[in-house]
């Protein structure tokens, strides 16, 4: 593929392995997925379903127990999952970049704010400091500090969740990446602070081209942060669709499921209260993993072949795909 | 009492509560701070019926619920519970027989040491039921109930997934017949494809043992479906109260129609002028005026200026806000 149909990211049947005393486990299991330059995408699952070792791995930063067992990691084409750890530090912040959950873990606690996000100009750009000081106080104005100039000799600690995350985006975004990878950012925030910080991400990316690689446990966050998304199951996609169409036309059971179980607000004024519609079962823990589809159990339409072959990625019509023997 | 009380007859009344926290202070540093967790609340709940409580992090809504179970102290005000006033000189054990909670962490709230056995059964003995025979039938009606095999009474809660621990928590609550339960957070620890079953639950047990529903919780989507009337908590105050539909239809005060506008869901992609900016304030420091006012997108010096009361707008559907009026346009989620 050449220059502008090559997507900026591409994940190719991605596997990771979790091994323990008690054996290797799958916890990915033939991912894949791709991101165009500047496109927004959502990668959505519950709790343990492999979005975070998903993330890291992009960013090469599996640790032990975890490993990559195979598959393909491009940047604009060039392969980066066997590059060697100098220049995987050289991509991280300039390239990709990635904000987590909790922004305290990320932050240097000793730190002031402003210093941090100057390092990224000094690291990356070979900024002076002086200039990397005045360049971090236009950060945190870009990303709505107020009082930017005071905040930036702030430690974290004496700052709210809101504004550690808003600091967070702002040393990603220091280096204008080409992608933005967001795990679940705003989960620990309040729903209206999320909000403000979700549209603060959006806009800044869209202004710069970013590429966004969304993830979260909240359909209703990714389909509207994303243009796309990739519905994750026990370590697999089971879904990729627009985000316009999974709330309506949802094809892989479990999706299906999630959409009917979710009560959203103003379904009651129009139905009346209706009974839930539940999935059975739990989410099966990575040390037991079933085999054939990792939905079979849970799943309404299980018949014999569910429960030994693995369905493939199937591509439906207008750019969907679903992993199901019975989609649809 | 009355015994024979009519269903109007409050269940809880909680009257014109304060709940203040005394921070820092010392010999040195002169007199404490008063943070006010819960400043001047009041709501009722009837027999059988649920009101949602919603409201971001630090308006209140726990310290409420503990100052129900008896478990804060008052700073002004009273909370009355089935018609006697908690506190003081109120049994603990009577409170605890009308009132109990389900909390939001099931992992967190259930002692790893316990067979779901002595979870159960140590209620029941502490209220006096001593028949072993009895204690037994009850653990295991209350474990059918709450959707769990009587077999499963010997495990300990490490053997049991998120869900099924909740289910147990949901036991545990029950175990005592209340006529109340508080719910805090019901199902925001546990995995989103599981969460209906526990919903589904909670609303099956009210049918059946009818029970009142004191739910709190941020999801508004779980608040409308679970509710018959809804409080608005913020900064320790109620900002607006009233039945389900006029909070979620008709929302009047505009910290409502920011906490709608702020769902991410895309039926409300048409609301971003409705949402609020900015964090929420320290209560330790609360704005003058409407404590909203830096928030909203709707603020007049007025609301800088004086604090609205909250008043009735409509049949028990009650506003703290100075422009309620102008917000009489239905909000379409
Ligand atoms: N024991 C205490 N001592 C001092 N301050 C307290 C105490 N308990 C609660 N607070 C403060 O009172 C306010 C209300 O707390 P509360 O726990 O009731 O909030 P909440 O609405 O339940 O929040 P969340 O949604 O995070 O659970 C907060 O500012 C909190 O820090
Ligand atoms: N450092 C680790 N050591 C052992 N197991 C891990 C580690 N990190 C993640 N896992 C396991 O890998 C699976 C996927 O985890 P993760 O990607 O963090 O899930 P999530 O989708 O919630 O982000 C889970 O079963 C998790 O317990
Ligand atoms: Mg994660
Ligand atoms: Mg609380």
């Amino acid at each position: 593929m050449s220059g502008a149909n090559m997507p900026l990211l591409s994940v190719e049947d991605l596997h990771i392995s979790l091994t323990t005393d008690a054996g290797r486990f799958p916890a990915v299991d033939g991912v894949s997925f791709t991101i165009a330059r500047g496109e927004t995408v959502g990668l959505v699952g519950e709790s343990g379903c492999g979005k975070s070792i998903t993330a890291l791995s992009i960013m090469g930063l599996l640790r032990d127990p975890l490993g990559l067992a195979g598959g393909k990691i491009k940047l604009s084409g060039q392969e980066i999952q066997n590059l060697p750890a100098s220049q995987l530090r050289a991509l991280r912040g300039k390239r990709i970049a990635m904000i987590f959950q909790e922004p305290m873990t990320a932050l240097n606690p000793l730190k002031a704010v402003g210093t941090q996000i100057a390092e990224m100009f000094v690291l990356h750009q070979g900024a002076s400091w002086r200039e990397a000081e005045s360049k971090a106080v236009d950060a945190l104005t870009q990303v709505k500090v107020p009082a930017p100039a005071q905040r930036a000799k702030d430690f974290p600690h004496q700052l709210s969740g809101g504004m550690r995350q808003r600091v967070m985006i702002a040393i990603a975004l220091a280096c204008e990446p080409d992608l933005l990878i967001a795990d679940e950012p705003t989960t620990a925030l309040d729903v209206t602070v999320q909000s403000e910080i979700v549209d603060l991400m959006k806009e800044l990316c869209a202004a710069r081209g970013t590429a966004i690689l969304m993830i979260s446990h909240d359909l209703g966050l990714v389909t509207d942060t994303c243009k796309r998304v990739c519905v994750m199951y026990a370590g697999r996609i089971v879904e990729q669709q627009d985000s316009e169409r999974i709330f309506n036309s949802p094809q892989h059971p479990y999706t299906q499921g999630l959409v009917a179980s979710l009560p959203r607000l103003g379904m009651r004024a129009r139905h009346g209260r209706r009974r839930l519609t539940e999935i059975a079962g739990v989410v099966p823990g990575i040390t037991a993993y079933p085999v054939g589809c990792r939905f079979h159990p849970r799943c309404t339409r299980r018949t014999e072949i569910c429960e030994t072959v693995v369905p493939e990625l199937t591509a439906l019509a207008e750019g969907s795909l679903v992993r199901c023997h019975h989609h649809g | 009492m009355d015994k024979h009380a009519g269903a109007d007859q409050a269940l809880l009344s909680v009257e014109d509560l304060a709940v203040y926290f005394p921070i820092g202070g010392g010999v040195f540093s002169g007199r404490p701070q008063m943070l006010r967790a819960v400043d001047g609340v009041s709501l009722s709940i009837k027999p059988g019926e649920s009101l949602g409580l919603v409201g971001e992090s630090g308006c209140g809504k726990s310290t409420l619920a503990l100052s129900i179970l008896g478990l804060v102290d008052a700073t002004t005000g009273r909370v009355v519970l089935d018609g006697k006033t908690v506190g003081g000189d109120t049994d603990r054990r009577d409170v605890a027989r009308t009132v109990q909670m389900v909390f939001q962490d099931p992992y967190a709230s259930l002692n790893p040491r316990q067979t779901v056995r002595r979870t159960l059964a140590d209620p029941l003995r502490l209220h006096g039921v001593s028949n072993a025979g009895e204690v037994a039938d009850r653990v295991a009606e209350m474990l059918r109930q709450v959707g769990l095999r009587p077999d499963q009474a010997d495990l300990y809660p490490h053997e049991f997934s998120g869900g099924q621990r909740q289910r147990i928590g949901i036991a545990r609550a029950l175990i005592l017949k209340p006529k109340l339960v508080i719910c805090d957070e019901p199902v925001s620890a546990l995995d989103v494809s599981i969460r209906a079953q526990i919903i589904n639950l909670l609303l099956e047990l009210q049918a059946e043992m009818g029970l009142s529903y004191l739910m709190i919780s941020h999801d508004l989507g779980v608040v409308e479906h679970m509710s018959d009337r809804v409080a608005v908590m913020y900064l320790g105050r109620i900002v607006e109260t009233g039945g389900w539909r006029e909070i979620f239809e008709q929302p009047r005060h505009p910290y409502t129609r920011a906490l709608i506008a702020a769902i991410p869901d895309p039926l409300t992609r048409g609301l971003a002028r409705e949402k609020a900016r900015g964090e929420i304030p320290s209560p330790l420091n609360p704005p003058p005026g409407c404590t909203f006012n830096p928030r909203c997108p709707h603020a007049i010096d007025h609301c800088r200026a004086a604090a609205p009361m909250l008043s009735a707008i409509d049949d028990g559907h009650l506003v703290s806000c100075w422009r309620a009026d102008e917000f009489a346009t239905p909000i379409s989620a």
